[in-house]
């Protein structure tokens, strides 16, 4: 905030003494009347509603009945007990745990590949893309076809190969991988564009450099590649973790019902939200289950950045 | 990893393997998005049939579609709620990244990181607050207040602030500072001189806002209450109650979704990887 690196990458500086400080009071006007509508935007859309909701945890908040009346912390301490909570918890930890690992090495794997190919790699690359523009209530219903235990392809290829017909989205038991299957699926095109971005922007010199040193591709990987892949790893691994922990569309639109898989097996917190909010509309005891899914993200987040985040200087 | 061979000469074989396995991958990924196309054009009598291809091809399913459901007007309204939010997000998420990249002024650092926390911000933590404030105002039943309250929370994104403000780092400061002395209005200068240098960045965030409002399925659910204010997905989502479960139907819908957004990734895939490379996931 010192004045003198405000004058930093500036060609004429001061050509008379009162200027300098003119300049940066046009600079700090300017700055702020185009930050005024975003600023006020982030304001009334994103942190005012946040504190709502935890205003509202505190409530035993029904939109349709006359009284809200303040219940303090009663709203947490009912949470402790709900047994639906815990299996969504339990389930959405799941989704995240076969979620992101999958969609990262498949991701990396094709980015990988597709940087080998030279003739059609456009084509490949669009291909790849198709799932992750295919719009999501759209995906769900073509997987539900796909893997019908009656009539779906799957099945009639797991007969065909004379293994015996799986229930996949109607048995409490692989509806969760299933659902997980889907939206990896969905995502994959993105972490594909993503890491080819990534893999793109390490100067091939390096290669170079390793090739004449006579290491081996393996070599290559662990050494080049990896490590100066990690901003793009780390982007991945915590958003991607951030979408699986609020994960909702393809569970919903997987079911006929939104009522979470056979057995609740497939529940998302999410969706508990969803259905105690706008279903019963126990709004107050909703906003403290975000509240808690705000907690969670949040200490994954700033721990995920702490131990992943590596700077390498080369 | 996959591409483990060690002796450096068999190049043109590992290449081989390389078209193999992505052929396979394509096939796989690909497999149920050719069975959506497919089934779309299966006629009803066949539609439980285990075959592949559909025997007698028909575009009977499309027929209805357009014209005996609401599609074409859902359709609209996606086009319209996904073009203005995408439209917004360009000028304002711009915007900021400039300013945040390019002035100096108390309380920048600030202002950035508030903007990146957001991210953080589950939407389910957000969606009935939003809720509770648009049942008060009553947005919901007229036409540009039903719109305003599904496009809202689209307007501006946090994400884009990152992507723009990444990029416009790497625009000369020199050059604008030309611009200035020349006697450029600020606006002029952002609008007329860094804006046309971030072409390829404004390409990737556009797809991603524009496929990300044209998907958006949770706050349209929630908010939506009359039938002629439906987005894309929420009404397909609703297909399976209004028409019975006509999987024709909801295949030959799903299938038109797609066009549009594929379409422009087609287009301009170049740029927006080249967006992505150039933003720099630099950390």
């Amino acid at each position: 905030m010192a004045t003198t690196s405000d004058l930093r990458g500036r060609r004429a500086p001061a050509r008379s003494s009162s200027r300098p400080s003119s300049l940066r009071r046009h600079q700090i006007r300017t700055a702020y009347t185009f930050l005024l509508v975003p600023l006020l935007f982030f304001l009334v859309v994103r942190f005012i509603p946040t504190l709502t909701a935890l205003r509202l945890s505190l409530f035993d908040w029904n939109i349709l009945k006359e009284q809200q009346p303040f219940v303090g912390v009663e709203n947490y301490r009912a949470l402790l007990g709900d047994e639906k909570f815990g299996q969504a918890l339990k389930n959405t930890a799941l989704y995240t745990l076969i979620g992101v690992p999958a969609q990262l090495a498949l991701g990396l794997g094709i980015a990988l590949l597709l940087g080998r190919i030279r003739a059609l790699q456009g084509l490949y690359r669009a291909l790849y893309f198709a799932p992750y523009v295919t719009p999501i209530v759209a995906a769900a219903w073509v997987w539900q076809w796909v893997f019908s235990p009656q009539f779906g392809p799957v099945n009639t290829f797991l007969m065909w190969l004379h293994l015996p017909p799986q229930a996949f989205l109607t048995s409490p038991g692989q509806a969760l991988p299933t659902t997980a299957a889907l939206v990896v699926w969905q995502n994959l095109g993105f972490q594909v564009v993503l890491f080819l971005a990534g893999l793109a922007a390490i100067p091939r010199v390096y290669y170079e450099a390793a090739e004449i040193d006579g290491a081996s591709p393996t070599q290559a990987f662990w050494k080049i590649t990896w490590p100066l892949l990690n901003p793009t790893l780390v982007f991945s691994v915590v958003t991607g973790t951030i979408a699986y922990l609020q994960l909702f569309t393809q569970v919903v639109n997987l079911n006929f019902t939104d009522q979470g898989g056979p057995l609740g097996s497939t529940m998302t917190v999410a969706l508990y939200i969803y259905q105690l909010a706008f279903g019963r509309y126990q709004m107050g005891y909703a906003s403290a289950i975000t509240v808690v899914l705000f907690v969670i993200i949040l200490l994954i987040t700033l721990l995920q950045l702490r131990f992943l985040t590596r700077r390498y200087d080369v | 990893m996959t591409a483990a061979a060690p002796p450096r000469r068999r190049t043109d074989t590992r290449t081989v393997l390389a078209y193999l396995v992505l052929t396979l991958g394509v096939v796989l990924t690909l497999f149920p998005f050719a069975w959506m196309l497919l089934t779309s054009l299966k006629s009803f009598q066949e539609l439980f049939n285990l075959s592949f291809l559909p025997a007698d091809p028909t575009l009977d399913n499309y027929r209805q579609v357009l014209t005996e459901t609401k599609f074409v007007q859902w359709f609209g309204n996606s086009l319209l709620v996904a073009g203005v939010t995408t439209v917004s997000v360009l000028f304002f998420d711009s915007l900021v990244g400039y300013t945040l990249a390019k002035f100096d002024f108390p309380g920048k650092n600030l202002v950035f990181i508030l903007i990146l926390s957001t991210l953080m911000i589950p939407t389910e933590m957000l969606v009935i607050p939003w809720f509770v404030g648009v049942s008060d105002l009553q947005l919901t039943r007229s036409v540009p207040g039903a719109y305003l309250a599904i496009m809202f929370p689209g307007l501006m994104s946090a994400f884009g602030v990152f992507l723009m403000r990444q990029f416009f780092e790497s625009v000369p400061g020199d050059l604008l500072e030309a611009a200035r002395i020349d006697g450029m209005h600020e606006f002029g200068i952002f609008w007329r001189i860094a804006l046309p240098l971030v072409r390829p960045a404004l390409a990737s965030l556009a797809i991603f806002t524009f496929l990300g409002n044209w998907n958006a399925f949770l706050w349209p659910l929630i908010v939506i209450q009359q039938p002629q204010f439906r987005t894309l997905p929420v009404g397909t989502a609703l297909f399976n109650g209004e028409a019975g479960t006509q999987w024709g139907l909801i295949m030959a819908a799903s299938s038109l979704a797609v066009i549009p957004v594929l379409l422009v990734f087609a287009f301009f895939q170049r740029q927006i990887i080249e967006g992505i490379v150039l933003t720099g996931m630099k950390g």
